[in-house]
């Protein structure tokens, strides 16, 4: 049918990033037993602690159960037909410069709009790549480094930072969190460490990018970010992968710790393969992303763009322990086709005068399900805390749905909450306001839906903004009409 | 003047609102030049004629033709319409929250004028333009960074469709009570707009309930909309026998 097949070319335009990159790899066969936590430890020659922290998270994972409580519906997960380590071949012992790295490699980042040759980068974003399990390059390493500033892989810092592992990992998400964390904890491969000395402002925006390659493989990555006192830092973190009929698994772990006057910003655009229009395939991302002001006045702001994944699990939070140290949430999450996302924040308000901003914005389309889930929870300690929570829904089509639960638990009595919600559809006047300014029907949604985000997008580094606006058109092409 | 000259004929046209019919058998001619004022008691159906010029979903057309520059304007999207000069003023223009008035504007603008095969306007040149048709609106700077029609005034509304009409330059405006909620200030500054847009090669349509938008806006014709059609036409003094007498004599004389 003509119909159909203009669906199927809308798809496939809709998703960008679906190639696969033909490299070889080093992987793991599929099963999860002590030997796998303990085999993927031995090949990132890690030291004891970290070996007995990773069986210590896998004895654990096996008494815990999935998480039914999230508003989605999802194949059961076996996670013994996954494999939970791939890597993709390299002669060394790991790519000193850029010059090592398989060209390939760079090609696939170059394709995705992700250049790692320094030269070719916009000047100020520092990069580390993950490919599959591994961290292929990281790029201005040596600026930074005058800086002060760490910034290298996971697998980077266990050799030559084991006492700040050791000191801050698992330190704000416990690895008996929750399910998925726990088993991140006992088989995380690689993934990103960044360390702010004190006084520092980091020179410049540093990102992570994610690359889902390999088949039947999880991904399995840990981002642990330290400002210390007085600090600052801007990070950013985006994400793709192949376009598969099977549904693969990520569930990474972000952890951030701001000591005393330190500032984290940390920014998400997440662009996993979301699946076809029926919902065959896709990843499902149940992801645990924590921070937490450990000092007075500091601050921890989150900002995310959600546009892919099949299934989105994540509410990333602030613990606000510090006194006048302020949390702040920016959403943006798009459930289009057949996709599902329950998603949004946890405030813990500890300290006094602690404040938290949460702006939500949830757009549903085709037969895609929204759900905002979040916690503000003010402690009796948190005198005189104080949240402002915005919550908005914009409905397209009449097969979507948009659901929100709000928790919120004060214990002391001198706390301010507000909250506001709403739900929309885009208004046929304002379609047709835009139509009659000669401006086509898909370009007045895009302007609209991006008017409806624009308080989240303007939080986002200025190049990231842009792409989230692509983003967030490219994701909704047929949505209407 | 024959009716292969008129920029807009309308014959014999028949528009149904949901189950309710609400044109009936409306003709008018105008030609580029003229400026048209149509009158008519609440529900006669003035609104309904501009949505249906328009396009607009919901405003189905069960007879009758309209031809627009020798095109049939009734085969056209709205868009398509909007592209070739045909521009409607809102009698409530809508908010959009978010969405930048500079944006719309030059989103409108590069619309129009990659229809006439031209290229995308200079950000300049664009804002220089828009500056110069805000100070003929008497509009504030801040207007530039607010989102479309976001916590406007009634009055600053009605001023910002005025000012996309002059940024446009619409071959033909339909201006649906544009005079409607204004002051006295307000409808001057309005008045100003429209009669800055007159031009030889363009026309207007003026919807409106009240004389008192034509004492600042002189019409070439006017007419009298009535239970869906035309039952008069006459010059400007029909509009001033019409503010003395009302609309009742002439819909007994129509009856």
């Amino acid at each position: 049918m003509t119909e159909n097949a203009q669906l199927h070319d809308l798809v496939g335009r809709g998703y960008q990033h679906g190639f696969v990159t033909d490299i070889e790899s080093e992987t793991l066969p599929p099963g999860l037993d002590e030997n796998v936590v303990r085999t993927i430890s031995r090949i990132k020659r890690e030291p004891m602690f970290l070996t007995e922290w990773r069986l210590q998270a896998f004895r654990h994972w096996l008494s815990l159960r999935e998480p039914t409580w999230a508003h989605v519906r999802a194949e059961p997960i076996d996670y013994q037909s996954i494999s939970y380590y791939s890597a993709p071949k390299v002669k060394t012992d790991g790519p000193k410069s850029l010059d090592e790295v398989d060209p390939r490699l760079l090609e696939t980042y170059e394709k995705l709009g992700v250049p790692l040759h320094e030269r070719a980068r916009l000047a100020g974003v520092a990069v580390d790549a993950v490919f599959d399990s591994v961290s292929v390059a990281t790029t201005f390493k040596d600026r930074l480094e005058k800086a002060g500033v760490i910034f290298c892989s996971f697998s980077d810092a266990v050799q030559k930072h084991p006492e700040l592992l050791e000191q801050y990992l698992g330190s704000v998400v416990p690895l008996t969190d929750n399910f998925y964390a726990c088993l991140n904890s006992a088989v995380f491969s690689d993934g990103s460490f960044v360390y702010i000395p004190k006084g520092v402002r980091c020179p410049m925006e540093l990102s992570t990018y994610f690359r889902i390659n390999a088949a039947k493989t999880g991904q399995f990555e840990r981002t642990l970010i330290v400002a210390d006192q007085g600090s600052h830092v801007s990070y950013l973190e985006g994400c793709t992968a192949p376009m598969r009929d099977e549904n693969q698994l990520h569930a990474a772990v972000v952890e951030l710790v701001a000591m005393d006057d330190a500032e984290i910003k940390y920014s998400t655009v997440q662009n996993w393969y979301p699946g076809d229009e029926n919902g065959v395939g896709g990843i499902y991302n149940f992801v645990t992303k924590r921070g937490e002001c450990r000092g007075r006045n500091s601050r921890i702001s989150w900002t995310q763009v959600e546009t892919g994944s099949a299934i989105t699990w994540k509410y990333p939070g602030c613990v606000l322990r510090g006194e006048n140290s302020v949390g702040e949430f920016y959403s943006v999450a798009l459930a289009n086709h057949c996709q599902q996302a329950d998603t949004g924040t946890k405030m813990i308000h500890i300290g006094a005068n602690t404040r938290s901003t949460i702006v939500s914005k949830g757009i549903s389309a085709g037969r895609g399900q929204n759900t905002y889930r979040g916690l503000v929870k003010i402690l009796s300690t948190a005198q005189g805390a104080r949240n402002f929570t915005q919550c908005d829904s914009l409905l397209m089509g009449d097969r979507c749905g948009a659901h929100t639960f709000p928790y919120v638990e004060v214990k002391n009595p001198t706390a301010i909450v507000e909250h506001e919600a709403s739900t929309s559809r885009i208004s046929e006047d304002q379609l047709f306001y835009c139509l009659q300014r000669g401006i086509s029907e898909e370009d007045a949604v895009n302007m609209i839906v991006n008017g409806f985000c624009k308080s989240v997008f303007k939080e986002l580094p200025m190049e990231f903004a842009v792409e989230a606006q692509n983003l967030l058109a490219v994701s909704l092409e047929g949505a209407v009409g | 003047m024959t009716e292969i000259q008129a920029m807009l004929s309308i014959k014999d046209l028949r528009t149904t609102v949901g189950s309710r019919k609400v044109l009936d058998g409306l003709s008018l001619q105008v030609s580029a030049g003229e400026v048209h004022a149509i009158m008519g008691p609440n529900g006669s159906g003035k609104s309904t004629l501009a949505f249906t010029l328009a396009g607009r979903p919901g405003y189905d057309v069960t007879g009758g033709s309209v031809s627009y520059c020798g095109e049939d304007l009734l085969s056209l999207e709205p868009e398509a319409r909007a592209q070739r000069g045909l521009f409607l003023g809102f009698q409530y223009p809508v908010e959009i929250p978010g969405v930048n008035n500079v944006y719309l504007l030059k989103a409108a603008l590069n619309a129009a004028r990659k229809q006439r095969g031209l290229p995308e306007v200079d950000a300049l040149e664009f804002l220089m333009l828009v500056r110069e048709k805000m100070k003929i609106m008497q509009m504030d700077e801040s207007f530039l960074s607010r989102g479309v029609n976001e916590g406007f005034s009634g009055g600053e509304k009605k001023r910002n469709e005025i000012l996309q009409m002059l940024v446009l330059e619409p071959s033909l405006a339909v201006l649906d009570e544009a005079d409607s909620g204004l002051d006295i200030d307000a409808l001057k500054v309005v008045a100003n707009g429209v009669n800055a847009l007159r031009a030889p090669d363009r026309a207007i349509v003026l919807v409106t309930h009240y004389q008192r938008l034509l004492d600042y806006i002189k019409p070439d014709r006017v007419h009298v909309l009535a239970c869906g059609k035309i039952i008069r036409s006459g010059g400007p003094e029909l509009a001033r026998e019409l503010e003395a007498r009302g609309y009742d004599w002439l819909l007994i004389e129509a009856a």
